[in-house]
């Protein structure tokens, strides 16, 4: 274990070009040699804290993590590389609260070293090859901005371009007022995003972290074809203060938490942090694993294609069999084009075999 | 006819959109469909009666309508829950979805809700998977989908029946990420600051058309829809209608895929130049 907590602290230096935050449950960065838990209040080295994934030796709290911090948990040592870092939020509102928007976009980032609430990119998790898009609670609250949206999207254009399996790593206030209804526009769009992987057959999985609510809990964080969540996650659409004041109902013990979310069937599993790394790769090797390793596809024609092509390819297929059948001719030319097409579809063109 | 939401300011609209005379979707069935239908139930627990469905004719063919339905007397409003959806609500939408498609039947969904109910049952019965559930499945349609915002456009309680093609809005309903109350509680700390939060949030029909969220604006008689209900519903049909008609010249498959880039392009980004985080961040306006 010593060594693969190394690699972590190393990965955390490589990536990161401040001095990496570590927050609070209440998102605030704490100073100090020693991190105090929040629950049991047991004092730790933060050095050891860390080394045990930001989760309590004593009674297995799992702390709010950053999202690079999050990636170098996850990832190959230095297999990771962002894409998309360059787009920028605007402000499309020019909106004023207490405080105008622009001014706590850039506090967001001077606070978490990054500029935005998503950070996006290729890696590589246990030797699979994979897309993996990490948000960041301390970042505005983690919310869905335009930002958040268009890197979701690209990641997924990415993930289906390669047929790489996409891992999201969820935690959000949901979505971000300041940008108004656009704002609740990404819901829309990263929901189209999933489409396009569902439809394109990639596997996607997603992780919930605390706090994950709102309109990314209602969005592509819930879609994922494996759905899991860290240990005393807060899992919700409305939060507690918003039920309590519109209905007057009380909560009861363990509500939205991701425990009770399992019970009720809305996950796959609540998994401690530190088998978090294992059991993605397992997921994503078992959801792509109906590819035999030599490269044959056990599958019909079109299995990894999108729908629409391999539907197409299909209908080719037995339209040739029907014309050769009934004497027509042409029925040789549209056999040999959807035999070509469906090779096309099983290893596209540049892919690597496996 | 004017545009009376440009001169009044955001508040006053959010006003008119919840004036307890407003027509609901039910008055807009009543005046717009023929024949109606009502369909009802998720088929898997119970009906919720804050969105209303069924079948039933507009002009001269069969269509699908689903709405919320939000009431007028207290009675209905208690019996409706406001037109805040359950997770019922929105897998019944659902189901008439899959019904539109299996039978190839335009979709037309009117909104008009303050947002999904925020209730524990509600919580536990899987409320935000049934938002984006609903979202998917409107998504996948090949058929053509019309929606019109006849009220309160409230958050992804009002989007889950918003994946359309076309996204009308009568000019004094109003469409946002969150109440403006909400919005106040949270950014001003104070509920009391909902007319700032309400400007802030753009959420008008004018507004939401330079935003290229929405396609067009209904016209509305003069002091709101409530004022002459007919005649409101006269200026939504021939919306609606006039949709309809472009929608039918694309394939079907091609109309997916136009509403797939519809909602791709939403949103306000630019690709930044300069190192990857500290740099200074153009947040001013688009350099475009």
């Amino acid at each position: 274990m010593a060594a693969s907590h190394s690699r972590v602290l190393r990965e955390v230096a490589a990536l990161s070009p401040l001095e990496v935050q570590f927050e609070s449950r209440n998102g605030a960065p704490r100073e100090g040699s020693f991190w105090s838990c929040p629950t049991c209040e047991a004092q730790t080295d933060r050095a050891e804290w860390r080394r045990a994934l930001s989760v309590c030796p004593h009674c297995g709290y799992h702390a709010r993590v950053g999202a690079r911090e999050r990636v170098a948990q996850v990832v190959d040592h230095g297999s990771f590389t962002e894409e998309w870092g360059r787009l920028r939020p605007l402000d499309p509102l020019k909106f004023v609260d207490l405080e105008a928007y622009p001014t706590r976009v850039r506090g967001a980032q001077a606070a978490t070293g990054l500029s935005e609430a998503i950070v996006v990119g290729t890696a590589r998790i246990e030797g699979v090859d994979c897309v993996l898009a990490a948000m960041d609670f301390g970042f505005m609250g983690g919310s869905m901005g335009s930002v958040v949206g268009e890197r979701f999207y690209r990641a997924v254009e990415r993930a289906v371009a390669d047929h790489t399996p996409l891992v999201a790593i969820c935690t959000s206030g949901g979505a971000r007022m300041q940008e108004g209804v656009l704002s609740l526009m990404q819901m829309a769009k990263t929901t189209f995003a999933v489409d396009l992987l569902n439809e394109a057959r990639v596997p996607y999985v997603a992780v919930l972290a605390d706090p994950c609510t709102g309109g990314v809990v209602a969005s592509f964080a819930t879609l994922a074809d494996i759905c899991v969540a860290e240990p005393g996650a807060r899992l919700y659409f409305s939060g507690p203060r918003v039920i309590r004041e519109t209905t007057r109902e009380e909560l009861p013990e363990g509500f939205a938490s991701a425990e009770r979310n399992l019970e009720l069937g809305h996950l796959d599993a609540v998994l401690p942090r530190a088998e978090l790394r294992t059991r993605l790769a397992c997921y994503m090797r078992l959801l792509k694993g109906g590819v035999r390793n030599d490269g044959t596809d056990t599958a019909a024609p079109g299995q990894w294609a999108g729908g629409d092509l391999g539907r197409r390819v299909a209908g080719e297929t037995r339209r040739a069999s029907e014309r050769a059948r009934r004497g027509i001719g042409g029925a040789r030319r549209l056999a040999e084009e959807a035999t070509r097409r469906a090779k096309e579809l099983v290893a596209p063109p540049g892919r690597e075999s496996e | 006819m004017r545009h009376e939401a440009r001169r009044h300011d955001a508040w006053v609209t959010v006003g008119i959109c919840r004036h307890k005379d407003r027509p609901r979707t039910r008055d807009y069935i009543e005046h717009l469909i023929g024949g109606f239908e009502e369909l009802r139930g998720d088929r898997l627990r119970a009906d919720d009666a804050a969105v209303v469905g069924g079948l039933g004719w507009f002009e001269s063919r069969a269509v699908v309508v689903v709405g919320h339905q939000k009431g007028r007397d207290l009675n209905e409003q208690t019996q409706v829950n406001f037109g805040m959806a359950r997770p019922e609500g929105y897998r019944k939408a659902q189901r008439l979805f899959a019904l539109a498609e299996r039978h190839r039947l335009p979709v037309l969904t009117f909104v008009d809700t303050p947002g999904a109910y925020p209730g524990v049952a509600a919580e536990e019965g899987g409320q935000a998977r049934a938002i984006a559930e609903t979202m998917l499945s409107m998504a996948r349609l090949t058929v053509p989908v019309v929606a019109t915002i006849i009220g309160e456009g409230g958050s992804g309680g009002a989007l889950a029946l918003a994946v359309a093609d076309r996204v009308l809005m009568q000019e004094n309903s109003t469409y946002s990420v969150i109440t403006p109350e909400g919005c106040a509680a949270i950014l001003w700390h104070d509920a009391k600051f909902a007319p700032q939060a309400a400007e802030a949030l753009h959420p008008t029909a004018s507004r939401l058309l330079e935003l290229e969220v929405i396609e067009d604006v209904i016209p509305e008689p003069r002091g709101g829809a409530h004022h002459n209900p007919s005649a409101a519903a006269a200026r939504v049909r021939v919306a609606i209608s006039d949709a309809l008609t472009e929608l039918d010249a694309i394939p079907p498959l091609e109309r997916r895929r136009l509403r797939r880039e519809r909602f791709r392009r939403l949103g306000s980004w630019i690709e930044g130049a300069g190192p990857y985080a500290m740099s200074a961040v153009p947040l001013g306006p688009p350099s475009t």
